[in-house]
């Protein structure tokens, strides 16, 4: 493992994508982020622009507006960038599978490099996700 | 030639300057977090930002001006390395001083803010303009309190701008904290030092929740980890340099060493209690506190230096 491999690991900046959820994800990676968890131990910060971003986030089913923007927000962050579906609709589009309104889930619109499945899924899942990521990461 | 290279790029200058400032931008972030009652980040935290940072694409956005937003990084970084340059040499040895340095001083350290105002105009994205026109903004508001309240010790000094030789006249009399107009310059320059580092009440230019990083919002890669290392670098220089003008500076001999250390850790841990006991001001709340009360303060210190007291 290099250098550049390892610092990436271990300073891993998110950013926060919500597209159309029903807001429970988004409070749970908030949850997530507050002192009780504490992901600056393992360097983790919330970022507010795409430009500084490692990760994104990704949560909720996607509609055809927000398809586009996803779309975009890929282009626009620096590589090695990696994306997170976080929650089931994220993952698997969950209740809204067929609708007419629906893009499609995420890893048909942008690679998609880890799933955490639930509904809300918890802090402690969201965590465990990131972590499974790092230790991919290291792997290569 | 090569003494003064060694000077700039190794000693007291670059590398030094760096690896302290990724040093206490960690002590920053560790103190911080205990106030918030967590565990922090490790040591190295701050390195792996930044070797992060160095490895990640750098994208320069079209609609601005790319030469002048590449390069804007640079020019803080240079004159935040020279201005620790300036105030180390002149504590190692006070004989180094020339005329007029505190000048010098006090403009290089205006340097890494306008530095981040070019890169935040030449980035073509409004909310970095936003964020540039109010750093602009805090740059006029504070400089006119911090260069009264710096003017005060050379008052009380009978006009030396020398810092060398303001260092021995600290060292030969009493250090300018020790009377009523110097503690009063004191605690305005203080003020005046968290706006100048853009830390929380006065980190207006770049609030996070209302316009995202505001200049700093389209860097990526290299120039975002240049600008990051300034801001670092810069927790260092300007509390030193009120050690200088203030605390007498570091006297380089046995046990003065560690006590001149702990001058600077107070200041540090004084800024950091600030920043996380304080909420947000809105940029005209900000001009008022710093045109009125500060000014007024500053002005006090002023007339009392004259007086003597």
């Amino acid at each position: 493992m290099d250098l550049k491999t390892k610092a990436l690991t271990k300073s891993i900046w998110v950013f926060h994508f919500a597209a159309a959820s029903c807001n429970n994800c988004d409070i749970e990676i908030l949850d997530a982020l507050t002192p009780k968890f504490d992901l600056e131990r393992f360097g983790i910060l919330l970022v507010g622009s795409i430009r500084h971003a490692d990760v994104i986030l990704a949560t909720g089913a996607i509609s055809h507006k927000a398809a586009v923007r996803l779309k975009r927000l890929y282009e626009q962050a620096p590589q090695p960038c990696l994306v997170v579906a976080v929650g089931s609709c994220a993952c698997s589009m969950c209740i809204f599978r067929d609708s007419y309104n629906m893009a499609g889930p995420f890893d048909g619109l942008v690679p998609v490099h880890a799933y955490i499945p639930g509904c809300p899924p918890k802090p402690e899942a969201i965590i465990m996700g990131v972590v499974k990521l790092i230790k991919a990461l290291r792997k290569g | 030639m090569a003494k003064t290279l060694f000077y700039f790029i190794v000693f007291p200058g670059f590398l030094f300057t760096a690896l302290i400032g990724l040093l206490v931008s960690w002590i920053d972030r560790k103190v911080t977090a205990r106030v918030q009652w967590r565990v922090g980040p490790p040591i190295l935290q701050p390195f792996y930002d930044f070797v992060k940072l160095l490895g990640k694409e750098t994208i320069a956005p079209q609609a601005g001006s790319k030469l002048t937003f590449l390069f804007s990084p640079i020019f803080g970084l240079a004159a935040a390395t020279v201005v620790s340059t300036i105030l180390w040499l002149v504590m190692i040895s006070p004989e180094k001083t020339f005329l007029g340095d505190l000048i010098v001083v006090i403009y290089l350290l205006t340097i890494p803010s306008i530095s981040i105002i070019i890169g935040g105009f030449a980035s073509g994205n409004p909310l970095a303009s936003l964020g540039a026109s109010r750093e602009m903004k805090m740059v006029l508001a504070y400089e006119l309190p911090f260069i009264l309240a710096v003017f005060t010790p050379v008052i009380k000094a009978q006009g030396i701008i020398r810092l060398g030789d303001l260092l021995q006249y600290q060292w030969a009399n009493s250090i300018f904290l020790n009377s009523w107009s110097g503690f009063i310059a004191f605690v305005v320059a203080i003020i005046c030092m968290q706006a100048k580092l853009a830390l929380v009440p006065f980190d207006i230019p770049e609030a996070e929740t209302e316009i995202i990083a505001g200049p700093y919002i389209e860097y990526s890669g290299a120039p975002l980890a240049l600008h990051k290392l300034t801001r670092w670098m810069m927790l260092f220089v300007v509390p030193m340099f009120l050690v200088v003008m203030f605390m007498g500076g570091i006297l380089f001999s046995g046990w003065h060493i560690l006590w001149g250390i702990l001058k600077y850790v107070l200041l540090l841990v004084i800024i950091i209690l600030i920043r996380n006991t304080n909420p947000r001001l809105r940029i005209d709340q900000a001009i008022k506190f710093f045109w009125g009360p500060m000014t007024i303060l500053a002005v006090i210190g002023v007339i009392l230096a004259f007086l003597g007291i």
